[in-house]
This record gives structure tokens, sequence and C-alpha cells, in this order.
């Protein structure tokens, strides 16, 4: 039994690696041939969003923390970015914007991101420290389930609001633009150097997937999933599971930093906007699209929903909303699982009781997958 | 020239991995899409790119959902009533212009990625589009990097003068600076500086306190409400503790706030006869949707008015009603984007094709008989047009009490803000472009 | 200074006042019930927009009706809401108690659904939406009725689904052909709602002391639900049945609740209390799509910093944060400090935050601050519970 258990598993994992690096494969050297430019500017930003997704999945969909509040990781990691390259154009002087409000001293906290190495640590580390210190916060009182959720939401709006506000430190609503600024000598927006990220984009998806793929296996996996099912239990155990939840919220919150900076120079700059209430709640519902739980399902689903979104909106400017809604309705009821979710578990089946055809069973080993049992369970529903 | 690159990457890529097989596959494939015309995939895309075709394909960027859908929508129907009846009229170089529409959502992001389809993928020849500042700012570099036109509507705060951009809306010192000096002249020394929490009225009351400083006014206070914030009460004590005997009150906070802002200025039994608010983002239709019970005796600056007297303007508000319904108004953004159709249509004729510099070169000079009075492009992409104070009457529409003699120059770089004193703006001199220090 | 004082404490009670007969309804909805219902402010914007409505049918009747239609807005808003809400509780939320967060994800969609039907919503897509109604619950009726389809019977559902869908959706396209039937209602622009002429101007109580007709009347409001909701509540039979369902559920089944009917019921209530809270900010501010998402996430802020599940809770902590926001605010901490050397920083901090926008940011730190102290709000559910 041990035995075909584990070479079930080496197979599966030799399946999975074979898989994800037959996509990279494919999102290198085949996608930019199919795709014109600006479809694959989409692709790339929406490969990016796909790495938060992964950032929420490991929380979410593995931990149970329902987080509205990643846009705050989201927006800090872009704007670490966008900084440096404000700094890079601006050159000895400092960046225009500052002007028109009658700045004329750099901030201190602009400093740090002369240096590009600093800054493309602080793209990780910063949203990561920030979510540790939120996390612990909350974690030590105990706060959970959907006081987390609205608690992250009220800091997302504490953020919003001061970036959204403070014109003299970052440029408030305008945000920081990224396409006219340089990096390496070359133009941030040029075809080239988007290609780049691109590129980029590619590969910190792959390095991401593969860390929540290590992260979600072994011991700190199941203890993740412990939190999740049963708190309560672990703590009976002698896990203390706030550490645990400070740790993985720090994660996901670096890798939200590093999918918000790889997004921002991908979508021509960084405005506040990016903490705004729906966005932060939209990155939930593609996880929930593509199936919690599953890596790959938040992958899938951030790229399904943004890619329907995109055309959708294209198609039917003035009613695209309605689809959306109407999506989220429909994964929330009918597919709680997700679309990998429901392939695994219940497509075949829930086809079939679709059809009307009966699963063949020749033995129930379960009182509850009896046809006869499911049949009057029906009944008395319906009565 | 991204093909090339990427094939370079695709060469050394494969190599490395030793798939030439890859590369022989694709080589052919990346030559034909290689060219300017690769429409997209799976599209419906009947004509090709812009000027090609029996039609001519302009962009409409514009928010049909979200905050702004209230205000962005009504200058879409200008858009669209100026391009039927160009149309009607028998087209631009004999074409018929084809709109493809697209929603910015309100998003500033979404304008990006929409400008970006509506040059890339629909290959339109112009964009008309915009609203808000920062949505501009989040497309302007777009139309930059890939030289292209965007046709601006709406009254901004100045500070800008791009190559791909024109404006039709009024700079500062065609709404801002003459409202106050109005003031200055006419209403009291003291001003009170509320707007709501984004970049025209941040920048717009900093250009405000430079003027009052130069010319002997006083600036008591200013505040900003976050967009789509309705509690004013903090904002209305602090008017009254700071103008306890009535002062000017200049408002440019946005359509939302601005329902609020004036019900609970009423409620708080501050009127126009003490505490006149002047606004500049309160046009007619906003009038209609706060109640003009609220607003009477209130001023607004703007270029055009619906009360405008002249037969351009009539003929403009029955079209428009006979097209959208008796009970719509037209207001200012509507008109500079009927305005820029025109404009726009006026410089491909003139081109003779729709290649964006020569459109361009062909825009500066064009003029057009326009609602609100002849209105003039000029080299730094801003149009001279006629400046109005209104005051706001019973019936939602306003009473004309002041305007200019004849069109404002436009200066799109502040002559009161010290860090763009003494520059200008010239695109038709290669030598001087966006930003050049007047001698 | 009396009058300042007085006038603080007013203004600090009125936004109180606001956030409070916002909060009510998600109070009972998520205090009650563990719904989290994003699509609650949606559910104010159908009473705001209630209330236009009523306001355009009350100026056919002339001048003098104009000034009381709001007393029949308040009725019609609540019914309006609850009615919504009811649906929405049967077709929705029912397939997802002790799901809290799948609420969240599916009301969040609802509200996007409610936003753009406010934008488009013309007679040419009511009548489609008619005809999807009809035929699908009808032809449901039918074949269940007519034809015993067995273990077939999910696959004719479903096609009976996918066919009313289609042909309504084509039946209002065509509809969508005649101007007149395809003009929107109310379209994405704000509408216009006036308040009656007696509620639009002050009463004065001495030379410098008035208080806005709007402010006072949304407070008495306020009072008169509030206590609505304790009476039902604590005094009605349904009520009675509210609470005991909210306690133990399951034991409730057992002694002969009809839980079902309580759960709908409870829902439609909060529901109805959102749309009262919409025909009251009309009051104040714009009617337009968007109005709900402007309240939402002040209301969750009041429920949580009462402590879930208590009246009580969320009536002090909204007074708490309208007088902290208003004094933060307006700059009156700034006055009140006096000016010295000493305490310049804080001055300065104060100054720095004095602004609408600042303060709203400090509010909300000081809420989470204040959350770590005591994490399950002001009023916690004292229970043996091991959890929080």
């Amino acid at each position: 039994m041990i035995t075909t258990k584990s070479v079930g598993k080496k197979r599966r994992r030799t399946l999975e690696a074979g898989i994800v690096i037959g996509l990279i494969l494919f999102l290198l050297f085949i996608a930019p041939l199919l795709l014109t430019d600006f479809r694959l500017g989409l692709l790339g930003r929406f490969l990016a969003l796909a790495i938060v997704a992964l950032g929420v999945d490991l929380i979410w969909g593995y931990t149970g923390l329902l987080s509205l509040g990643q846009g705050i990781f989201f927006a800090l990691g872009g704007y670490a970015f966008a900084m440096h390259l404000q700094l890079n154009l601006a050159g000895d002087g400092i960046p225009e914007f500052f002007g028109l409000y009658g700045v004329s001293e750099l901030p201190w906290f602009w400093q740090p991101f002369y240096s590009l190495p600093v800054t493309l640590i602080a793209i990780v580390v910063l949203p990561g420290i920030v979510a540790g210190l939120l996390g612990y916060l909350v974690f030590r009182n105990r706060i959970r389930g959907v006081y987390f959720s609205i608690l992250t939401q009220a800091m997302l709006v504490v953020f919003f609001n001061f970036f959204n506000g403070q014109q003299k430190l970052i440029n408030g609503t305008n945000g920081l633009t990224t396409d006219t600024t340089l990096l390496f000598g070359q133009q941030v927006g040029s075809d080239r150097m988007q290609f780049v990220f691109y590129v980029a984009t590619v590969i910190v998806l792959a390095l991401t997937y593969g860390l929540c793929r290590w992260l979600t296996r072994g011991r700190f996996g199941r203890l993740l999933i412990a939190i999740r099912d049963d708190e309560n239990r672990l703590r009976f155990s002698g896990y203390n599971p706030a550490m645990f939840k400070v740790l993985v919220f720090a994660v996901a919150g670096g890798i939200a930093g590093a999918a918000g900076a790889l997004y921002t120079v991908q979508s021509s700059g960084i405005t506040p906007q990016y903490m705004s209430v729906a966005f932060s709640i939209e990155m939930v519902i593609w996880v929930a699209v593509g199936g919690r739980a599953t890596l790959g399902g938040a992958v899938l689903g951030a790229l399904v929903v943004n890619w329907a979104q995109a055309l959708l909106s294209e198609q039917f400017p003035e009613v695209w909303l309605f689809f959306q809604g109407a999506l989220f309705l429909l994964v929330v009821t009918v597919l709680p699982k997700g679309i990998v979710g429901w392939f695994r578990d219940d497509a075949v089946r829930q086809i079939r009781d679709l059809l009307g055809i009966q699963p063949q069973l020749n033995t129930y080993p379960d009182l509850e997958l009896d046809p006869d049992v499911k049949r009057e369970q029906r009944e008395l529903a319906g009565k | 020239m991204t093909r090339i690159n990427r094939r370079k990457f695709l060469v050394y890529g494969s190599t490395a991995v030793g798939t030439s097989i890859l590369l022989k596959a694709c080589g052919g494939t990346s030559d034909t899409t290689g060219g300017t015309t690769a429409p997209a995939e799976g599209e419906a895309t009947t004509a090709s790119a812009g000027g090609g075709g029996d039609t001519i394909k302009v962009g409409i960027l514009h928010s049909l959902s979200g905050t702004m859908a209230i205000s962005e929508t009504t200058v879409v129907d200008a858009e669209e009533l100026a391009i039927k009846e160009i149309n009607a009229a028998g087209g631009v170089l004999g074409k018929q212009i084809e709109i493809v529409k697209e929603d910015g959502a309100s998003d500033w992001d979404t304008f990006a990625e929409k400008a970006e389809k509506l040059i890339d993928q629909d290959q339109v020849s112009v964009v008309f589009g915009c609203w808000t500042s920062a949505s501009r700012k989040k497309v302007l570099p777009v139309f930059e990097a890939k030289d292209h036109m965007l046709w601006y509507p709406v009254q901004y705060e100045g500070q800008e003068c791009s190559k791909n951009i024109f404006y039709t809306g009024a700079a500062p010192n065609q709404q801002i600076e003459p409202a106050v000096d109005w003031l200055l002249e006419n209403k009291g020394k003291d001003f009170f500086l509320v707007g709501s929490d984004y970049v025209f009225p941040r920048t717009a009351n900093n250009i405000i306190k430079e003027q009052l400083k130069a010319k002997g006014g006083t600036t008591v206070g200013e505040d900003y409400l976050p967009l789509g914030n309705t509690e004013v009460t903090p904002i209305i004590t602090k008017i009254k503790a700071a103008l306890p005997d009535g002062g000017v009150i200049f408002n440019s906070l946005n359509g939302d706030s601005n329902v609020a802002f004036f019900k609970q200025l009423k409620g708080a039994g501050m009127g126009p006869d003490k505490y006149p608010v002047m606004s500049v983002s309160i046009a007619e239709e906003e009038v209609r949707t706060i109640g003009p019970d609220f607003l009477k005796g209130h001023y607004a600056a703007w270029n055009y008015f619906q009360t405008v007297e002249s037969p351009e303007n009539e003929k403009w508000v029955s079209d428009f009603k006979a097209e959208y319904g008796d009970d719509r108004v037209t207001n200012d953004p509507m008109e500079a984007a009927y305005i820029m159709v025109y404009l726009w249509s006026q410089a491909v004729e003139k081109a003779g094709s729709t290649d964006i510099a020569a459109v361009r070169e062909a825009a500066y000079g064009q003029t057009f008989d326009a609602p609100g009075g002849t209105v003039t492009m000029n080299p730094n992409h801003h149009i001279s047009k006629i400046v109005r104070i209104g005051e706001i009457r019973e019936d939602g529409l306003f009473d004309i009490v002041s305007a200019t003699d004849g069109p404002v120059t436009p200066i799109p770089w502040n002559q009161f803000v010290e860090d763009t004193k003494g520059y200008a703006c010239d695109w038709s001199d290669p030598a001087k472009g966006g930003k050049y220090k007047e001698a | 200074m009396l009058d300042g004082l007085i006038n603080g404490i007013f203004n600090g009670i009125s936004i109180g006042a606001v956030l409070l007969i916002v909060a009510l309804g998600l109070a009972i909805v998520f205090g009650l019930m563990g719904v989290i219902n994003l699509a609650h402010g949606e559910l104010m914007m159908l009473g705001a927009y209630t209330t236009y409505v009523v306001q355009n049918g009350f100026k056919s009747f002339g001048d003098g009706a104009q000034d009381f239609y709001i007393l029949a807005a308040l009725p019609l808003s609540f019914l309006v809401a609850a009615l919504v809400g009811l649906a929405l509780e049967r077709s929705v939320i029912r397939l997802l108690y002790g799901r809290p967060l799948e609420t969240l994800l599916a009301t969040w969609g609802v509200s996007l659904i409610l936003q753009q039907f406010v934008r488009s919503v013309s007679w040419a897509m009511t009548f489609g939406l008619l005809v999807v109604c009809l035929l699908l619950f009808g032809g449901r009726a039918a074949l269940s009725k007519l034809a015993n389809l067995g273990p077939r019977q999910k696959l004719a559902n479903f096609v009976v689904l996918v066919l009313s869908a289609g042909i309504g959706v084509t039946l209002g396209r065509s509809l969508n052909g005649n101007d007149a039937l395809a003009k929107p209602w109310f379209s994405a622009r704000n509408v216009d709602v006036t308040a009656p002429s007696w509620l639009q101007d002050s009463i004065s109580v001495t030379d410098t002391l008035s208080f806005p007709a709007a402010r006072l009347f949304i407070i008495a409001l306020t009072i008169i639900c509030l206590v609505g909701t304790f009476w039902f509540l604590n005094k009605s039979a349904w009520g009675l049945r509210i609470r005991a369902v909210t306690q133990n559920r399951d034991m409730s089944a057992c002694l002969g609740i009809p839980t079902k009917r309580v759960d709908a019921l409870t829902f439609a209530l909060g529901s109805g209390l959102a749309g009262i809270a919409g025909c009251a900010v009309t009051l104040l501010g714009s009617v337009g799509p968007n109005l709900g998402s402007n309240y939402i996430v002040d209301a969750f802020m009041v429920v949580v910093v009462g402590g879930v599940g208590k009246l009580v809770g969320s009536i002090v902590a909204a007074l708490i944060i309208g007088i902290v926001s208003y004094i933060l605010g307006s700059g009156t901490l700034v006055l009140m400090l006096p000016s010295s050397e000493a305490i310049q920083p804080l001055i300065d901090t104060a100054t720095f935050f004095a602004t609408t926008s600042m303060a709203k940011v400090l509010v909300f730190a000081l809420i989470i601050a204040f959350l770590q102290v005591k994490p399950a709000g002001l009023f916690p559910q004292k229970g043996r519970s091991v959890e929080v």
C-alpha cells in the first residue's frame, strides 16, 4: 500500500514538473509568436496577476485566511519599483512632479531607492515585513474568519486614503508613471523592455509556483491545512498557530509585492487605485474561480477571469459587469471548488447525473452512495 | 522591431536548448506577421489600419461604468452626435467614420489597457477620450510611446503639453484664473478652497493660492474630500470658523461630493449672499442632479453655457435634444467634445490623410464656429476660446454675468507657479517643443 | 464656546446617526445571521432610487404634495429593499449558510449586478427578464407536473433554463430596437432627489446656534428605527424566534421553529432597514449607482467595533466613530490644544490629520488599534465557546 502510494506520488510529481516546464517553454517561445503585441502585453500583466493569486491561494486556499487587503502589498511592491525608476529618470535632480507641489527636497524614504539591488530586495521584503507586522497584530489577538477579512479591508482603506492624499510625498492620485523612465539605459515603455518584463514575469511566476508547492507540501503544508480546518484542535495539540499564520501571511505579502512590481512596469505605472476595495476582492475571486487549495487553479483562475474580462468589456462595454457579477455568483453557488476542483472531483459524476445515467456500481461502500437512498433523499427534500 | 527582438531571443533561446526545428517552423510565421497590418487574432475586424478601407476608425475611450460614468457618458453622447453629423454630411475624405467604443470603467489602468487596444488592435486613426486627469496621465505615456493622438475634452489643471494630446477643454488661464479675478473684483478677498482629493483640485488650488498671493487676496483655508465621500460636516464647520462673516468659497469638488456639499451648505444656513461659491466642475448636467434649489445664486466659470446666445448654439442645442430627448441639457465638456471631433475632421481633410504627423501639423490654426463662439487650435495644442462666468438660475441654467470680449489664448504652463514661470509650449516648431523657456 | 461645544457634539452625533442607520441593517444580517452582505450598500441604493421614483410620482400631484413625498418614500423604500433582500436570500444566500466567506464573494457579485442593473434597466430589459422568469418557472412547474422524467429531470431543467434564457435575451434585444423601450430608466448618470422644502433649511435656536433640518430628521429617523428594531426583536413573537435561532439553530429547529422562514425574515428585515437608510441619505448626498459602495466599509467598521450580535454595541460605536471623525476632520483638536513650544510636534501631527482625507486614515487606524485591545469589539458576546 505504502509503496504504491509513494510511487504514485512520485509519478504525479514528475508529471506536474513536466507540465510546468512545458507551459513555461510555451509561454516563452510559442506565445510571443502567436499573439499580437497588445495581446502579449495583456498576457504578461495577467501572468503578473497570477503571481498574486498564488499568494492569495496560499493564505486563503490552504490556510483559510481570507485577506481582502492583498492590494496593499501589491501596491507597495509596485511603488517601490516605480520610485526607483522615477529616481533613475530624474538623475541628480528630483522627480518632476515634486516641483508642481513646491517640494524641493527629496523625502527621506525615497533615498534608499536610488540603488537597484536595494529596490529589488525591497519589492519583496518591504511588503513582506508590513504583512508580517499587520498579521502579528491581528493573529496575536486570535482575530480570524470574517473579522480578519473585514479588518484587512479596513487596512486597505487606510493605505488607500493615505497614498491618495499625499501629493507631496508620492504624487497622490496620479501615482507614478513608469513608461518613460529608464532601466539599464532602456526606456521601460519600449517594446523591447516590455518583452524583457514579460520573460521576467514568466520566470517569477514559475519560481513562485515552486515556492508555494514546496511550502504546501510536507509538514508545513499539512500544518497550514490543519489551521484552516480546525485551528483549535491544532492549538490543543501544542502548536502556536499564530506564528505560522504570521509567516504565511508575510510570504503571501512578499509574493504580492513581486507581482505588483511586475504588473506596474507592464501597465505604465502605479496609482493608489491598485488599493481599491474592488481590486483586492477580485484577487480572491480569481482563486475561487480557478479552485482554491490547488495552485494550478489559482493561476488558471487569474488568467481565465482577466482574459474573459478583457474580451467581454471589449465586446459589450456597457453590460460586462453583469457577466462579471454572474460569474462570481455562479462559481460560489454551482462550482464551490472552482474549475480545477470541479474537474478533479465532480465533473464526471455531475455530467452523468445531469444526463440521468445511473452510476455503475455493484456494491455500495457507503450508504450515501446508494442510488435508492439518494432518490429517497431527493424525494424527501422535494416534499 | 519587437518582432526582431523576439526572434533574436527565440534564436538564442532555441539554439541553447537545441531545438532548431522550432526556429524553422516559426520563422515563416513571424515574417508574415512582421508587417504593420496584423489584425487581431480571431477579431472580426473588417476594415484595416486607420485610413485604409471604406471607413475611418476612431476610438472613443470614456468610462461607461463606475463613478465617472455619470459625467463621461454625456461627452460620449456629444462625440457620437458630431460623428453622426459628419457622416451624414459625407464623412471625412469621402469615407464614413466608424466608432470603436471602449469602457475605461473609471479605472485608470483600464484606460491605459484600452488605449493600447484601440491603437494596436483596432488601429484607429485617433482617440477621443478621458475625463479625469488621472486617466489622462495614465494613457499619456501610451500615446507618446506609440506616437499616436488623443483628443481630450475636459477643463484641467494645465502644467502639461504633450505632443500627442490635443486639449479642447479650458487651460487654467481660461477658467480658474479669470474666475478668481472676477471674484476678487466683485465678491471679496478672503477665499476658502474646497476640492476633491485628486490631482485637478490640488493643482488648481496651488495655482489659486499663488494667484491670490500675487493679487492681494488671502487663502483662509483649504480642505479635500476623498472621492465619493458625502460627509461634509467637518468642512462646513471649518469654513464657518475661517470665514465667520462670510467670504468666497472656491469649489473644485467633483460631481458626487458636490451634491452633498451644496445640500449641507444650505442646511447650515450658508447662502450665496454671504458665502458665494464659485465652482469649476459644476455645469448644467450637475446642476440638474444637485437640484437648482440648492444652487440658486451661486456661480460657475466655464467657456460655454447652454444659455449662450448664438445661432450656432441654438442649432446645436435643438439638434442635441432631438437626438437624445428634450429633458437633456448641454454643457461645457460636451461642447468641447463636440468641437474636438470637428476640429479633428477638418485637420484630416486638410492633411488629406489620417497620418498622425500630417493631421497634427494640419490641426494648428484650425478654426471652428462652435456653439460657444469661434475657437482656434493653437500650436500649443490648446484652443483659444471665450471665458464666461454664470450665475445659477431657478430653472437650472445659467445667467451669464461676465464674458471676455474675445477668445482667450491658452497658457498651459502656469505663470503664477514658480516652477513653470516663463515656460511655454509650441509644437509647430521642432526646436521649441513641449516646454521651452520664453525669451 | 458653549455654542461651539454643542455644535460639535451635535455634528458628531449627526455623523454617527448616518453611520448607525446604515449599519443597523448590517448589524442584524451580519450580527444575527453571520452573513457578510456586501450588497448591503446596493440595497441602500435601491431604497434611494425608490425615493427618486416616489418623488417624481408626487411631482405630478402638484406642489403641495411634493413636500410630503418623503413620508411615502420611507415605507416604500423599506418594502422594495426588503423584497429584493428576500429574493436574494431565497435564491443565493440560502445555499451558503455556515460559509460566511463564500457569502462575501457571492454578495459582491450581486452588488455588481445590482449596480449595473440600475444603470441599464429599461422597459426592453424588464420585459426580457419577465419572459425569462415566466418561461423558466412555468416550464419547470409544467415539467414536474406533466411528465415524470425520473433521473433525467435535471437535464430537462437545464434545457428549460437555456431555452428560456435564450428566448428572453433575444426578445430583449429585439425590443431594444425600439427607442422608447430601450431608453434606460435611470441611466448611469446621477438622478436628482430634492429634499422637501421643510428639510432644506436649518432650525435656529439662538443667533449662533442652528441645526440643519435634514440632520435632525435623520437623527429622529434613526431613533425610530432603533426603537422599532428593539421592540421587534425583544417583544414580538418573531423576534423571539429570531433570537432563538441566533443562539442555537439546531435546538430551535427541534423545538419546531421554522428556521428557514426565520432566516428569510431576518434577512428581509435587515435589507429593508438598508432601504430606509438609502432613503435617508438622499437628504444629504447624491443618488447614483455607486451610492452604496461609499458607505459599506464604514458600516462594517461600526458593526465590528461595536461587537457582533449586539445592537447596543453598534449604537455606541457609531456615535464614537462619528464624534471622533468630526473632531479630527474639522480641526477642532488643533484649536483645543494650547499653543506652546513643548507640544508643537503634537500640534503639527494634529494639523497633518486635520483634513477630511487624513482624518479618515486616522479613524481607521484607531479602529485597528482599538481592536488590538478588544478584539471582539466594545460589547463582546459572552459564551463558553472556544471560538472567539
